[in-house]
């Protein structure tokens, strides 16, 4: 495989003339320099050159840049790095990479390609992903004779008894589970989780019909809610990612759901839990499977590039299999490669890689692609409804109708089901 | 012949001069708040999206109100804008009516003079110097229902008996952001007060005590009579600024429902959804909703616009 990619590279270096790439990446910790050395390897195989451009931190503000950029039709930059729920939205502006990557596509993570193809059209290539994965507190495990919880009912049962437990022996702080409880896109990937992992479908499905079938959908819900004021602090319903890690981080919990991200920061020197921690694939239903929100970022390339085949061309360098695997060993980015998980060297780099081979099969995406840009009002009112249902201001069943409703009315504004949105 | 130089001639030249002055202003007016309203109004009766700002059409009252199939869509069919409307009118009522209360009462006992009372003058103003942003991010902390300095102290002194998860929980979110305002703006209402206070004729007092009238009639009849143009001022600007709250909001609580106000919600249609037409029709309603209750207030505090300025 690597042959036959060095054989195109060099086959487009020899036919086109010396281009210039401009490429945007993340510049969250190592993103950067991790990114300038991967394009700067594919410039001095391919004879071309690349430009690093510099992009905000925050999502939403690169989002916005990117708007601004593409809605002028500028040719600024070449190579994009988008989210994995902006496929839908920039799509429109996004060149088809469908026949550049026609050879490599069904090496990356099926759902994350599936995720990345609107209309047809492949707009984004897979680069490294996110899930959504389970913190234990090993210590706390063993001291209480307890298993990790395989699924939701055999979790809230061991951190009710753990809570209970250490609370009489003196450790009134505890709490059993954290998790991103407040009304925002986070919520949307935990509840998603929820109600995928308890059978109830992933809101809406590919073909953009409503995809929720109520009476699973409520009892998941129902179940979260009885967490909130037990097992969870009533504070949980205004945590986003680093308030439940500040408070599992602390000691003061035995579960914690949260990204791949949180692993290196327990188990930094200054954190009080280091080496107490254990990670494990999200539990799964009462009789369905896990399921883990399926986050993560992909390389796309603009339309108004002037340099197309090289831009492309360096799309595909850097998710390929040796850029990922580099990747990951070098800042423990996620590869999107199922492949890559069963690298013995790949694993020897840290044991996170074990847990999320086994969790990508469970992996669910959020139905960003096909919801386009009517995506962050569908994720809204999910987020808001479940919020509702946790907070005990209506029970979960009419929070799942009163979600359908809103659906509807999205729908109606933003018809994502037509072929032609406008 | 000699060309009569009346009064009335004279008044015309110098209302010429004073719109001449007045020129520059009016114009950057125009340009800074005239020309962004008037295209907020008119991107309100298009479809128009911030992908793609250039491709819209016009739909009318669409995004305002409409019916179809026997259902109500718009901006004012919208659930979550007449909540974010109810949010705002208790937000602006109870804060305002808090921060004239306490504000009041602040700047009586800063008018009297004790030792260090410059010291406490400038210390008053310190919450209104921080930035919200700031203040807002330090009370998040300060509310926090586990690390929160406010609950380790009420469960310290035994007041409640598990810590209070402020900011979450939806009945009391509301309560901590009015708090948090009350704490921030009550200095600016003690600052104008005090300034009136300082104003206030010496004899009016001592024609009181000689008569032996009661401090709390003479605080009704005599004080606030005299204080009310600049607390009127006061309220006027507490009242628009809490109308269109924001930022507090945003950094306490984000995009939660349960505080969501008027503002809140124009922002998320117009940068989280995308939706440049349906934003700005919630705009405009914002702009409609706080004109509409400064003309209501400049008329129950019988304050003609001049006063305001």
């Amino acid at each position: 495989m690597r042959l036959l990619l060095g054989t195109v590279l060099a086959m487009l270096a020899g036919l086109a003339h010396a281009a210039t790439v401009a490429i945007s990446c993340g510049a969250v910790g190592r993103e950067l320099e991790l990114c300038r050395e991967g394009a700067e390897a594919w410039a001095a195989r391919s004879g071309h050159t690349v430009r690093l451009v510099s992009t905000p931190s925050s999502g939403t503000e690169r989002l916005a840049l990117y708007q601004q950029l593409l809605a002028a039709r500028a040719p600024d930059i070449d190579v994009l790095q988008i989210d994995v729920v902006w496929p839908g939205i920039l799509a429109p502006h996004l060149a088809d990479l469908s026949a550049a990557a026609r050879a490599v596509a069904d090496e990356h993570l099926a759902s994350l390609v599936r995720n990345n193809t609107v209309d047809g059209r492949l707009v984004a290539l897979p680069w490294f992903v996110d899930l959504g994965l389970l913190y234990y507190r090993r210590d706390l495990l063993e001291r209480h004779a307890a298993r990790v919880p395989r699924t939701w009912p055999e979790l809230t049962e061991t951190a009710a008894r753990i809570q209970r437990a250490e609370r009489d022996a003196g450790n009134a702080r505890l709490w059993g589970f954290v998790f991103q409880g407040r009304a925002y896109e986070g919520l949307t990937c935990n509840a998603l989780e929820w109600l995928a992992s308890h059978g109830a479908g992933a809101l809406i499905d590919a073909q953009g019909r409503l995809d929720l079938r109520p009476a699973p959908a409520a009892a998941a819900m129902a179940l979260a809610a009885s967490w909130v004021g037990t097992i969870s602090p009533r504070g949980v319903l205004n945590y986003a990612e680093e308030e439940a890690r500040g408070l599992f981080q602390s000691g003061h919990a035995v579960f914690m759901r949260n990204w791949p991200y949180a692993w290196a920061l327990l188990q930094d020197a200054a954190s009080p839990v280091r080496g107490r921690v254990g990670i494990a694939t999200l539990p799964a239903g009462p009789d369905g499977a896990p399921a883990a929100a399926l986050g993560g970022q992909q390389l796309a390339v603009s339309r108004y590039s002037r340099e197309p085949e090289a831009a492309a061309s360096l799309a595909l360098y850097l998710s390929g299999r040796a850029e990922q695997k580099r990747r990951a060993i070098a800042g423990g980015y996620h590869p999107t490669r199922p492949a890559l998980y069963a690298d013995p060297e790949v694993l020897a780099a840290s044991p996170l890689f074990a847990v999320l081979g086994a969790a990508l099969d469970d992996a669910v995406a959020r139905p960003a692609s096909v919801t386009g840009p009517a995506y962050n009002r569908v994720s809204f009112a999910f987020a808001n409804a479940v919020h509702a249902a946790l907070a005990g201001q209506s029970d979960a069943a009419t929070s799942v109708r009163a979600f359908e409703r809103q659906l509807r009315r999205i729908k109606r504004r933003a018809d994502w089901a037509a072929p032609d949105r406008r | 012949m000699t060309r009569a130089v009346g009064p009335a001639t004279l008044r015309a030249r110098r209302a010429r001069a004073a719109w001449w002055l007045l020129a520059p202003t009016l114009a950057a007016l125009a340009l800074a708040a005239g020309w962004p309203l008037a295209r907020t109004l008119w991107l309100s009766l298009t479809d128009a999206t911030l992908a793609d700002p250039g491709d819209f059409a016009f739909v009318g009252l669409a995004n305002y109100l409409e019916h179809d199939a026997g259902q109500w869509y718009g901006v004012l069919a919208d659930p979550q804008w007449w909540r974010a409307v109810r949010n705002t009118l208790i937000f602006a009522v109870a804060s305002v009516a808090l921060e004239t209360v306490l504000g009041v009462a602040i700047a009586l006992a800063l008018d009297v003079p004790f030792r260090g009372r410059a010291l406490v003058r400038a210390a008053v103003l310190v919450p209104w110097a921080v930035p919200t942003v700031v203040s807002a991010k330090l009370w998040a902390w300060m509310l926090n229902d586990e690390f929160g300095v406010l609950n380790h102290a009420a469960l310290a002194l035994g007041l409640i008996a598990a810590p209070i998860a402020w900011t979450a929980d939806p009945d009391l979110a509301l309560v901590a952001v009015i708090v948090v305002d009350v704490w921030k703006s009550t200095p600016f209402v003690v600052l104008l007060v005090l300034a009136a206070l300082q104003m206030l004729p010496g004899e009016c007092y001592e024609a009181a005590r000689v008569d032996g009238v009661h401090p709390v009639r003479v605080f009704f009849r005599v004080t606030l009579p005299l204080i009310w143009p600049a607390l009127a001022v006061a309220i006027a600007f507490r009242a628009l600024d809490a109308l269109r709250v924001f930022d507090l909001v945003y950094v306490l609580t984000a995009n939660s429902a349960s505080t969501m106000s008027i503002s809140v919600y124009a922002r998320q249609q117009l940068i989280d959804f995308q939706d440049l037409g349906f934003g700005s029709a919630a705009s405009t309603l914002v702009f409609l909703t706080i004109g509409l209750a400064a003309i209501v207030y400049l008329r129950l505090a019988r304050l003609r616009p001049e006063e305001v300025r």
